[in-house]
C-alpha cells in the first residue's frame, strides 16, 4: 500500500477548538484513525481522555459517530455494534478508541471476552502510561519506576504487555504502532479492517502533561521510544509475526541510542539514578529477547 | 430527547487563548512537504500540497509541535506578547 501524505483526506476528522492539552499524543493518532477508516467507523470511547475532548455536550469535536460507554464495557459494547452491523448489513467497522486503563485494568476481561468470542472489532488501545484524565494515576500500563500522582517514588511493578497477551491468546491480528510513525499505523488500521475478527492495536500515545515534559517534544519522545528500543513496533498477522520497520534494526542492541536519552528528556523518570537507568535498559534487552522468541 | 452532541468547531472555546508561543512561518523557505500537516494535534494547519500551509491562529494552543518536527526549520515559536 502506498501513503501519500498529499493523497490523505484533507477533512478534519478531529476539529479545532476542542478541549485537549497543548500537544496531546492521542489526538495525533485519533486523526490518523479518521483519515484511514473515518467514513466508515463508529467510535466506541470508554472514560477515557478522549471521551472528555469530544464529549462537551452540545458539540463534539470527533466528526465521526461515536458512543459513549461505562469504562469496563467498551469491548462488549462493539461486540453488540458489530453483530448489529451483520444482522442489518450495515457495512462499517466498530472500532473501540480506549485509554491505557481502561484497557488492561478495568476492561480487560471485556477485552478478553472478546477476543476469544472472535467478535468483528478493531480494539485501539491509545497508552498514555497511566489515568491521565484523572490526574495521572498510575495504571497497569505504567512503566517501572515512572512517577505518577499515586507512585510518588516511582512505580514499582512492570508495564503489562497486553497485545503480546492477547496475541497469545490467539486473535487474529494484534500489532503495536506509534503516533511518531503516522504511515505505519494508518496501514496497520487499514490492514486490521480487511480481516474478520478480533483486532487489536496497541498504540503508544505520549503525554505532555502527565510524563512532565515540553509539549512541543510529544513527536520526538514517541519517536526516542523507538529508537531506544523501550518501544517495539510489531505486527501478528494470522499466525505470522514480524516486526516493522523502523525497530527491524534495533533488534541489535548496538543500534539502539542511549536509554538516557529518552529518560532525561521526561520529568516523570528526574528521580532515576544510573543505576536504575541501567536497570531498565536490561529490561528493555530482556522484552527484545522475548519477542525475539516468538520471531523464530 | 436523547442526549446527542453534534460535530462542530469550538467545542472548548477559542482555544488560541491557551497560546504562549505562536508558531510563525517563513513560507518562502517552507518546501510543502506537510509534515506538520501530519503532526498537528488539533487539525488547524490547512494544507493542499502546492499552495503551502496556513495555520489557523483562533484554534492553534501554541503546542510547537510543527516546529520541532518542520524537517527545514521554517516555523519559529514568537513569544505571543511580541507580535
Amino acid at each position: 500500500m502506498t501513503f501519500r501524505l498529499d493523497q490523505l483526506p484533507k477533512k478534519k476528522y478531529v476539529l479545532p477548538g476542542n478541549a485537549a492539552c497543548a500537544g496531546c499524543g492521542m489526538m495525533i493518532g485519533l486523526r490518523v484513525l479518521g483519515m484511514a477508516l473515518g467514513e466508515e467507523v463508529v467510535l466506541i470511547v470508554p472514560a477515557s481522555c478522549s471521551s472528555v475532548v469530544q464529549g462537551l455536550a452540545p458539540k463534539s469535536s470527533i466528526a465521526m459517530p461515536v458512543l459513549n460507554v461505562p469504562f469496563a464495557s467498551a469491548a462488549a459494547v462493539a461486540t453488540g455494534i458489530s453483530e448489529a452491523f451483520k444482522a442489518l448489513g450495515v457495512r462499517g467497522h466498530a472500532v473501540v478508541w480506549a485509554g491505557d486503563g481502561s484497557t488492561v485494568d478495568i476492561g480487560f476481561a471485556a477485552v478478553s471476552g472478546a477476543a476469544e468470542r472472535n467478535s468483528d472489532v478493531i480494539y485501539v488501545m491509545y497508552d498514555n502510561e497511566a489515568y491521565m484524565n484523572t490526574g495521572i494515576q498510575r495504571s497497569g500500563s505504567t512503566p517501572k519506576y515512572a512517577w505518577t500522582s499515586t507512585t510518588p517514588v516511582g512505580k514499582r511493578e512492570q508495564k503489562k504487555d497486553v497485545a503480546l497477551m492477547l496475541a497469545v491468546q490467539g486473535a487474529p491480528y494484534v500489532a503495536t504502532a506509534n503516533i511518531a510513525y503516522p504511515q505505519d499505523f494508518y496501514r496497520k488500521l487499514k490492514r486490521a479492517a480487511e480481516i474478520p475478527g478480533f483486532k487489536f492495536i496497541h498504540l503508544y500515545a505520549p503525554c505532555p502533561p502527565g510524563w512532565r515534559f515540553d509539549p512541543a517534544k510529544t513527536v520526538e519522545v514517541a519517536r526516542l521510544a523507538v529508537e531506544t528500543g523501550v518501544w517495539i513496533l510489531w505486527e501478528y498477522d494470522r499466525g505470522a509475526f514480524r516486526l516493522n520497520p523502523p525497530s527491524t534494526i534495533y533488534r541489535d542492541r548496538a543500534k539502539r541510542r542511549p536509554l538516557a536519552d529518552y529518560i532525561k528528556i521526561q520529568g516523570r523518570f528526574a528521580h532515576l539514578s544510573d543505576e536504575e537507568v541501567r536497570f531498565i535498559e536490561e529490561e528493555v534487552e530482556a522484552k527484545w529477547q522475548r519477542i525475539a522468541k516468538f520471531l523464530e | 430527547m436523547l442526549p446527542l452532541a453534534s460535530p462542530a468547531l469550538a467545542s472548548a472555546g477559542v482555544t488560541g487563548t491557551w497560546r504562549i508561543y505562536k508558531p510563525v512561518v517563513e513560507l518562502e523557505k517552507c518546501v510543502d512537504c506537510g509534515v506538520c500537516w501530519q503532526f498537528c494535534p488539533d487539525s488547524v494547519i490547512e494544507w493542499e500540497r502546492g499552495r503551502k500551509i496556513q495555520i489557523d491562529y483562533t484554534y492553534c494552543k501554541g503546542c510547537g509541535i510543527c516546529a520541532e518536527v518542520c524537517p527545514v526549520k521554517v516555523i519559529k515559536m514568537v513569544p505571543e506578547n511580541n507580535t
